[in-house]
Formats: structure tokens, sequence, C-alpha cells
């Protein structure tokens, strides 16, 4: 593996951490497109600051200019979802793309001897990062966008474990936190610089929408995974990084565009988890459900023995050819469901007549109190 | 039962709130005494969560006054504690039954600092008390409605309060639960706790609470619940929809409207002292 290959996954591995981190918040809050929008509305921020005050597009002015459109943003869609005019969805849907497209025409209207351009913005370019060195005294340091994300990504793990607490009681329980004195808003406003910071760090590296990938399919993934918070941060990182590494393979074998193949992969571990995840997939459910109706079935069977036992009619009741007609089941499922509590000891079958064993009177009369 | 004397445990004057021009409060008054068990009835929309909220700092009033032991409820915070509805929030968030209940101790740790054994020890004192101790580790969303309901219970313990405000702790639980709930309000209003909750079944108000407050945008009466829940004062406040109470098919048409035009009964709070406001 070349130092550059090296470099190039290391790098979209820090992003996807990176983005991961804020992005279970904005999940978990049922904020997942306000990634999109703070993504994509940065650019006006960044192209007024790249204009307007400096012409050095690695100036950290720039990621103050772009936190603050992010900031700005939420609080539009807020305003605008305050109204009560619009909902919260067509809120965040009239406000980015308005904001992009004054970005757009800034760019394309004044930025001829700013590097800078909209396919870039939306689509990275992680092969060239390598390129970009961050020098000191003619020191090489590696990548300027891995230091870049690096940094951010600190700034992350920091924000995140200083205030766990908080973001966990504000994202649970917004009105109990203001209660207690914790500042929904001010926590909140806190996630968002921090969705907008490193949402204007990897476009740089990866693009806006991979932003958005980065950012939201982790958290959903991990979030179909486990049920602790801290887990869920955990994961979201780690399928974060397993896609990076993943999108860069493929992308190698395929030749074709690295952000692109990230992106894939974040949809296809989703999808993965989606059918398999242990409890909560869609193959678990089904089996859950299966299983569940054979128990049914036989609880149901007890159920019919114990309520006709003793009876003058038992004897016809409690016949396995009554069964299908009485209870409305196909005979071949009325054997096997017989067959099944046959084997765990409810009933006896003594041919075709069909006598409940003390455990399976247990089990109706447990059944019937429930 | 503790005598706080002179201050009443909570004090609500003149309080309007409105949303844009419709009022969700008209000028409430409310002087709740320290020790008591108060349900607050009322029709839905009859502003009975917001008014909790209002006293709480979540919604903001457009005049008047709260105050928490004579003081504003910002420096306060520390007394009370809050049940809020539990359709409030989402119980698939990842998290456990425990860590749920130990959000109460929260505000008592301030910023930054982490729970620890102690929050840990106190959380589990809490669901012990309302019969949750071995579900401590359970995922939230595997938790019935009563089960939610006692965890909610479980984290207003843990907060320690002086004052507690529920928001219909009965609403969708089991017999069983609503028994278990009942006697542990009882017993914090042993302990010297005020309780203020918000309360649908009329049925059950005498056998609960000591007192109650009829609201219906105004306050319509306030008071020991065998002075203040008279048949009078429920039709003040529901109008003619309290047919089920007595039985009787058809309510005079009139009562309809009553609650727009006759003042909040004065009588039966001035008998009491409690509806009487302290020095303006």
């Amino acid at each position: 593996m070349s130092s550059e290959t090296l470099e190039i996954q290391l790098i979209a591995a820090v992003v996807a951490v990176a983005c991961a981190l804020p992005g279970v918040f904005l999940v978990l809050r049922r904020m997942a497109m306000m990634s999109d929008a703070i993504s994509h509305a940065i650019l006006v921020g960044i192209a007024a600051a790249a204009i307007f005050v400096t012409e050095d597009l690695t100036s950290p002015l720039l990621i103050v200019a772009a936190a603050a459109t992010g900031v700005l943003t939420v609080s539009l869609v807020e305003l605008l979802n305050q109204t009560r005019l619009i909902r919260e969805d067509a809120a965040i849907g009239i406000t980015f793309p308005a904001l992009f497209s004054v970005g757009v025409i800034l760019i394309a209207r004044y930025a001829g001897d700013v590097h800078l351009d909209t396919d870039a913005v939306l689509l990275g370019e992680l092969a060239f990062a390598p390129f970009n060195r961050f020098e000191v005294l003619e020191y090489d340091l590696g990548p300027r966008a891995l230091w870049v994300m690096g940094v951010i990504l600190c700034v992350n793990v920091v924000f995140i474990a200083f205030f766990y607490k908080e973001l966990k009681l504000v994202t649970f329980d917004a009105n109990l936190a203001a209660t207690l004195g914790f500042s929904p808003a001010l926590v909140h406003y806190g996630m968002m610089t921090l969705v907008s910071i490193t949402a204007v760090g990897a476009f740089d590296a990866v693009g806006s929408i991979l932003v958005v990938a980065l950012m939201i399919a982790p958290p959903v993934t991990a979030y179909l995974l486990t049920n602790r918070l801290s887990r869920m941060i955990g994961l979201s990182g780690l399928i974060g990084v397993a896609s990076a590494v993943a999108g860069y393979w493929f992308a190698h074998h395929q030749d074709a565009s690295i952000a692109g193949s990230m992106g894939l992969m974040t949809g296809v571990f989703f999808a993965l988890a989606l059918l398999f995840a242990p409890n909560r997939g869609i193959v678990a459910i089904a089996r859950r459900r299966a299983s569940q109706r054979w128990e049914f079935a036989q609880t149901m069977l007890t159920i019919h023995l114990f309520s006709h036992e003793g009876l003058p009619e038992a004897e016809r009741e409690a016949h396995v050819n009554h069964l299908s007609s009485h209870l409305h089941w196909e005979p071949d499922f009325a054997q096997q469901v017989v067959r099944n509590a046959e084997r765990r000891g409810f009933i006896r079958n003594r041919s075709g007549r069909l006598n409940l064993t003390e455990q399976g009177r247990e089990m109706a009369q447990l059944a019937l109190v429930k | 039962m503790k005598n706080y004397s002179d201050t009443f445990a909570i004090e609500v004057e003149d309080l309007t709130v409105a949303y844009r021009d419709q009022p969700v409060l008209w000028d409430v008054d409310l002087n709740v005494p320290a020790g008591v068990l108060m349900a607050i009835v009322g029709p839905n929309g009859a502003g009975k969560t917001t008014l909790i909220k209002v006293i709480l700092g979540l919604v903001r009033a457009a005049a008047g006054r709260v105050s928490i032991y004579g003081q504003s409820y910002s420096d306060q915070r520390r007394l009370v504690g809050y049940v809020p509805q539990r359709g409030s929030v989402d119980w698939d968030f990842p998290t456990s039954v425990l860590d749920v209940v130990m959000m109460g101790r929260y505000g008592a740790l301030g910023w930054i600092r982490r729970p620890g054994s102690r929050e840990r020890r106190s959380a589990l004192e809490a669901l012990d008390k309302v019969g949750m101790r071995d579900l401590a580790h359970r995922q939230i969303s595997q938790l019935s409605g009563g089960q939610q309901q006692r965890v909610f219970l479980a984290r207003a313990l843990v907060q320690d309060a002086q004052i507690y405000f529920m928001d219909e702790p009965f609403q969708g639980v089991d017999a069983t639960t609503e028994r278990a709930i009942v006697a542990l309000l009882q017993e914090l209003r042993a302990e010297g706790k005020t309780l203020v909750v918000v309360h649908h079944d009329l049925q059950t108000v005498v056998d609960y609470f000591d007192s109650v407050t009829l609201l219906n945008v105004r306050r319509i009466a306030s008071g020991p619940v065998n002075e203040v829940f008279t048949e009078t004062n429920l039709r003040l406040t529901y109008g003619g929809r309290i047919a089920f109470l007595n039985r009787t098919e058809d309510q005079p048409a009139e009562t309809q409207n009553i609650p727009h035009v006759i003042k909040p009964a004065k009588v039966e709070n001035d008998a009491t002292g409690i509806g009487e406001r302290s020095n303006p």
C-alpha cells in the first residue's frame, strides 16, 4: 500500500468518525435532514468569506463563516417553523436551497480568482487530498485535510464527552432538561455548531452529499444494532470507518469515485443491518412472528382442550380431525401444531383423540389468567 | 405534615397565557398550601397542562406571576419535581430504565459532572419504591404503558423535591399501576410533600385527593375536595357535559354557556382562604 493510498483511507476514516458523532444526535432528534440543509447552506458562508474577506481557502475564517451560516440555517428553519404556516420538512426544503443558490451565484459571479467550484463542493475529491500538504517550516506534516478533520474530530469527541449527560437528557426529554436548568436551546445550538463545523471540514474532502451519508447512515445502522446510546455512538464510528475503507477499495477496483463508493457502502451496511440485525432486523422479526404463531396455536389448542375437558362433547371436540373445522385450521397446520404440542409434552395423542397432560393443563390455566 | 406557615408552596397571580390571540389561561389565581395532594381537573383544552408548564417555566406567560415558596421558579428549581405526560418522549430512545431514572439527579449534579454510584444507588432505591427494580436494565422500548409511568415517577422521586407536578400520571395505566401510584402519592404527602396532579377521572377525585382545582381557561374553584368538588362547581367547569356524574339524562341547556358568564365561585374559596391573594 503506498503512503498515498493509506493517507486517503486515513482521511476518509477520520471524516467518517467526525461525521458519525454529531450524526447520532441528529438521528435521535429526528433531525436527519438538517444535516442535508446545513451541509449545503454553508456554501454561502464559505463563498462569502472566500470572496469578500480572505482569498486564502485554507483560512480558519472560512470555518467560522461556515459554522455561522449553519447556525443561521437552523435558526431560519426554526423561525419558519414557529410561524406555523409551514411544517418543518417544508421549512428545511425552502431554506437551504435558497441559501445554497446564493452561494452558487456568488461563486459564479465573483470567484474568478478563487479556487472554488460547485462540483468540488458537492462531490469533493478525496483522491487529491494527499497532494495538499500541511507544512510547517518546510517540514511536511502530512495531508492538510487530515489535520483539519483530525482537529474537528477532537472537538467533536471532547464536546460529546463533556456534555454527554446534557446531550442525552436534552435529546430524550427537552422539557425535563429545561425544568432542571439545562437550556435545551443552548445544547441544541452547540450541537448545530458542531454539525456545521464538521460539514465544512468534511465537504472539502468528501463533498456535501457524502457528508449527509456519513452523518446519517452509520448512526441509523447503529440504532438498529444496539439499544444503548454509548454503544450507538461507538458503533456509528466503527460503521463509518468500515464504510470509508470498504468504499475506498470498491472505488479502487471499479475505478469509480471514492466519495460515491463510500456513500454506497454506507447504504450497503445499512441494508445489511436492516435485514440481519439481531433483534430489530427484518429477518429476526419475521422469525419471531413465525415462532409466535406456532406458540400461539399451541396455547390455543391447550385452551380449547381445557375448556371442553371432562364434558360430554369432549369426545368430539378433542379429536384431531375436529380442529380444522372448529379452529379454522388447515389440516396440515393442525397436524403440525398437534405434533409440536405432543413433543413438548402438553398433550397426549391416542389415535386422534387428544388429552391434556398436567403440564398442558397448567399452560392453559396460565394463559387464561394472563 | 410539615407546616410552612405564611408562604404558600405555589402562588400563581393573575396568570394569562395565550397562543397568539387565543387565551389558554385567563387571569388565573391559584394558591397551593404546602402538604396538599391536589388534583387539577377540567375539560380538554382547559389549560391544565399549560398551567403546569407555565409554573415550571416551560411556557411563557403573557401576564402574571408565579412563585414557589415566595421566589421565582429558577431560584427554586431544586425544590420541584416534574412528571411529564408519558407520551411526551420517544420511548424508542436507546437507553435503559436505570439511565432514565438517573436523569432525575442531573439537576443536582449540574453541568458536565457525570452520575456515579450515588446516583445509581438512589435510582435503584426509587425503582424499588415503584416496584420496577427487576427491570432496571431493560431497554425502555420494551416497557408497557404502566411501566413507563412508573419509570417517570421513579425519576421524579430521585429529584427528592418538595413539590411535585405530575401531568396525567394515570393516563393509560392498568389498575394495579393506578393503585401503586395512588399509594405512592399518599406516601409522599405523608412525608410533607406538595403534589399537584393533572387528573382526568372525576370519579376518583374524592378518593385519591384532598384538594382540587377546577379549571376551564379560568380558575373556577380551588380548595379542599369536600368543599370545592361540588356539583355546582363541576357544572361551571364542564358546562352541560357532566351528565355521567348524576345520571340524569338532560342537563339544563343554559349551563353550556355558564363558564363564560359566571365569575369564579368565590364563596367556596373564601371559606377556606385558599383562593385569596396574598398582598398585591
